[in-house]
């Protein structure tokens, strides 16, 4: 990849003024493998049949471009446009698909014949059982014990799609440790198998080549806002885990200096109590899974347990491009609470009709807030533009608890 | 200090040296200081001690589980600190090996400082190669550290080149694509690695090559010994602790026997040395 701008990575993967963020902070063993794959991918990228193949794919299999929708219920709720970016209606149910397909298309060009991946909510999991159903290859997924319990439907979807899903049970039995055990795997396994990465974090080139995979959300919402509207959002917004789907729709939009852009991170009890995902507000610069960017830590650190309602969010880390773009003040990224988000995910569903995942819904909360904030100031012509990344079936388990739903009403009072 | 007198001293006899790990505050604080003395006692000539981190890549389940043990019992960086100066003070060349990101909140310069004045010999880093460790190079160099670096079966020439060129006091050779476990065999990737981490150094370096992953027992030790400048063990230790439980008597025995077994092992190997 050559840098394009100055929120790109520099060939060794740091982004920032002397290389402040990203790198790659691996084990010896590995670097060969990470060497490869960046050849492989920046030719790939070069190379028109692979764009093509993958451009196609996405069309024919994946349901992509996604649509774009004005949600106008909700609008009228908040007082100006309110845009969403339906990455739910993809298959498999979210943005995910995209980055799944680009990598494991990116495996069979390299000559290999399995995958790995590490999964929290088990999205990226599904997503990428399918892909090597979808071309033929094996899969195992990496994930925690307490997420196998929490996403037992994904786990039976990835099972049927005829990948191995291995429960992690070591350290906090989420997200991170599913990864460390994921890169063990790659440690022993590297010469006939891809790690199929889940976002845009971890050492180079896995920041900027997913967020490659996925920028196709940016680069259609902004043609779709343009050709609807004839001009730019306002601001978009899109919620925060690893930020696959973030930096995927921000890419789109980062030299439009005009458009403001939000990155929403899960607040889990409230970033005040400790019991939060809220890796950007709330963390300090360190070194995890092979990146330099924000971590929750502690004084030696040590990375500490995060806590997120969403399992998608519950990840101690953060991709390293956004914490070069908050660090610069590009983006900016706000916490959102477990409550404000199942709020939000209510009254999505009963204004708009549409059930989406927790993950996406810490996004339409935080969105919300920033639309009546510009209806306010530059009334209801303003646009904001939401990524809602994916569908809430898989967190119905959630909903039914959060909410108390479940039992019909039996009889009607006299 | 550094680990050079001890691959000296090593080559000397005519013997590989043995090069034995243990996590810092395993059992717990003290338990691991009095470990280490009966490593040191019985026939280490180096020793290596962990610094106990929550994601530990690399690292098997044996290991994971002794520094997870270490870390709910409250082992901190600080601790790893004492537990060296309680070693070093031996006269036995001791490194610490850890993850970076400790290292990095603890502050490098700082890290660096500490360490020597503990007495410590230097870092070996499983997850900082050269080319990512400016920052660790130059605090070293300023207090007069060694900087172990690995190399990989999976290593370029070009790469092995480099990590040699920068390393000091030994390269470690990571002898299977793998993470750390007491195997019941040795890898045959490990002999040629060592070729080439001998002759891609830099001219009349003379760095010694310690290989590292899987050796549980003197026979094994013997085969690398045959090789290699210095036989690395890990897991093996870690595990007559763990399997010896809450009784410490017992552990300590079955360390020392591990011990004397391996010593025994480095010395049977044919002459070591390059
Ligand atoms: C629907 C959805 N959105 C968002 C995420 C969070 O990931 P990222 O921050 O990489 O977009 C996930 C992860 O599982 C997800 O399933």
């Amino acid at each position: 990849m050559t840098s394009t701008s100055r929120y790109d990575a520099d060939d060794r993967g740091y982004f920032g003024e002397g290389g402040q963020w990203g790198g790659r902070f691996m084990p010896e063993a590995l670097l060969a493998a990470l060497d490869e794959l960046t050849a492989a991918w920046t030719e790939a990228m070069a190379d028109p049949s692979f764009i093509g193949e993958f451009e196609a794919i996405l069309r024919d299999y994946a349901n992509v471009p996604s649509a774009l929708y004005e949600a106008t219920r909700l609008s009228e709720q908040v007082g100006c446009r309110v845009l969403l970016k339906r990455e739910d209606l993809n298959h498999t149910g979210a943005h995910k698909i995209r980055n799944v397909l680009g990598q494991a298309l990116l495996t069979k060009r390299m000559g290999k014949k399995r995958v790995i991946a590490e999964t929290g909510a088990g999205q990226h999991g599904v997503a990428s059982a399918t892909a090597a159903a979808y071309l033929g290859l094996d899969c195992t997924v990496y994930m925690g014990a307490v997420d196998t319990r929490r996403q037992a439907l994904n786990v039976a979807r990835m099972q049927l799609l005829g990948a191995e899903v291995i429960a992690v049970d070591t350290g906090s039995g989420t997200l991170k440790d599913a990864i460390n055990e994921a890169f063990r795997d790659w440690v022993s396994s590297v010469d006939h198998t891809a790690y199929l990465f889940g976002t845009a974090a971890g050492p180079h080139p896995f920041p900027t080549m997913v967020r490659e995979f996925c920028r196709g959300i940016g680069d259609e919402a902004r043609a779709q806002v343009l050709e609807r509207y004839g001009r730019l959002p306002d601001a978009i917004a899109a919620c925060v885990g690893g930020g696959s789907n973030a930096i995927g729709l921000f890419a789109g939009f980062l030299d439009d200096e005009e458009v403001a852009i939000w990155g929403f991170e899960p607040g889990g009890d409230g970033v005040e109590t400790g019991r939060h995902a809220a890796t950007i507000t709330a963390g300090g610069s360190g070194v995890l899974h092979g990146a330099r960017t924000y971590l929750l830590q502690d004084e030696d650190g040590q990375t500490v347990e995060s806590h997120s309602i969403s399992a998608g969010l519950d990840y101690p880390g953060v991709g390293p491009q956004h914490s070069h773009l908050a660090h610069i003040g590009r983006a900016r990224y706000a916490p959102v609470t477990d409550a404000a988000a199942m709020e939000a995910m209510a009254l999505l569903a009963r204004t708009e009709g549409i059930i989406c995942a927790i993950e996406s819904a810490h996004a339409v909360s935080g969105a919300l807030d920033v639309a009546r904030e510009l209806a306010a100031t530059k009334g209801p012509e303003a646009i904001v533009l939401i990524n809602l990344s994916g569908r809430g079936d898989k967190d119905m388990g959630t909903a039914i608890e959060w909410f108390g739903l479940g039992d019909a009403q039996k009889d009607v009072e006299a | 200090m550094s680990t050079t007198p001890a691959f000296e001293r090593a080559r000397s006899e005519g013997r590989a040296a043995l090069i034995g790990y243990l996590p810092a505050g395993f059992p717990d604080v003290p338990g691991a200081v009095d470990a280490l003395h009966v490593m040191v006692d019985a026939g280490c000539d180096v020793i290596e001690i962990g610094l106990p981190y929550s994601d530990p890549v690399m690292d098997g389940p044996t290991i994971q589980a002794a520094a997870q043990q270490a870390l709910d019992a409250g082992c901190r960086t600080t601790d790893v600190l004492r537990t060296v100066e309680a070693v070093a003070a031996t006269g036995t060349p001791t490194l610490v090996m850890t993850y970076w990101n400790p290292v990095e909140r603890y502050g490098v310069e700082r890290f660096a400082a500490d360490l020597a004045s503990a007495g410590g010999a230097g870092l070996i880093t499983p997850d900082i190669t050269p080319d990512a460790g400016d920052a660790w190079i130059a605090a070293a160099d300023a207090h007069d550290l060694d900087k172990v670096f690995l190399v990989a079966p999976s290593s370029t020439d070009e790469r092995v080149a480099m990590t040699t060129a920068a390393s000091r006091g030994f390269v470690y050779a990571t002898a299977v694509m793998g993470v750390t476990g007491a195997r019941t065999t040795t890898s045959d990737l490990a002999g040629p690695l060592v070729t080439r981490a001998r002759a891609l150094q830099p001219k009349d370096a003379h760095l010694p090559v310690g290989v590292g992953l899987g050796v549980s027992n003197g026979d094994q030790a013997a085969v690398v010994a045959a090789y290699a400048d210095g036989v690395i063990v890990g897991s093996a230790f870690v595990r007559t602790l763990l399997d010896a439980g809450t009784d410490r008597a017992a552990g300590l025995a079955a360390l020392r026997t591990l011990t004397e077994d391996l010593a025994a092992g480095v010395r049977r190997g044919d002459a070591g040395g390059a």
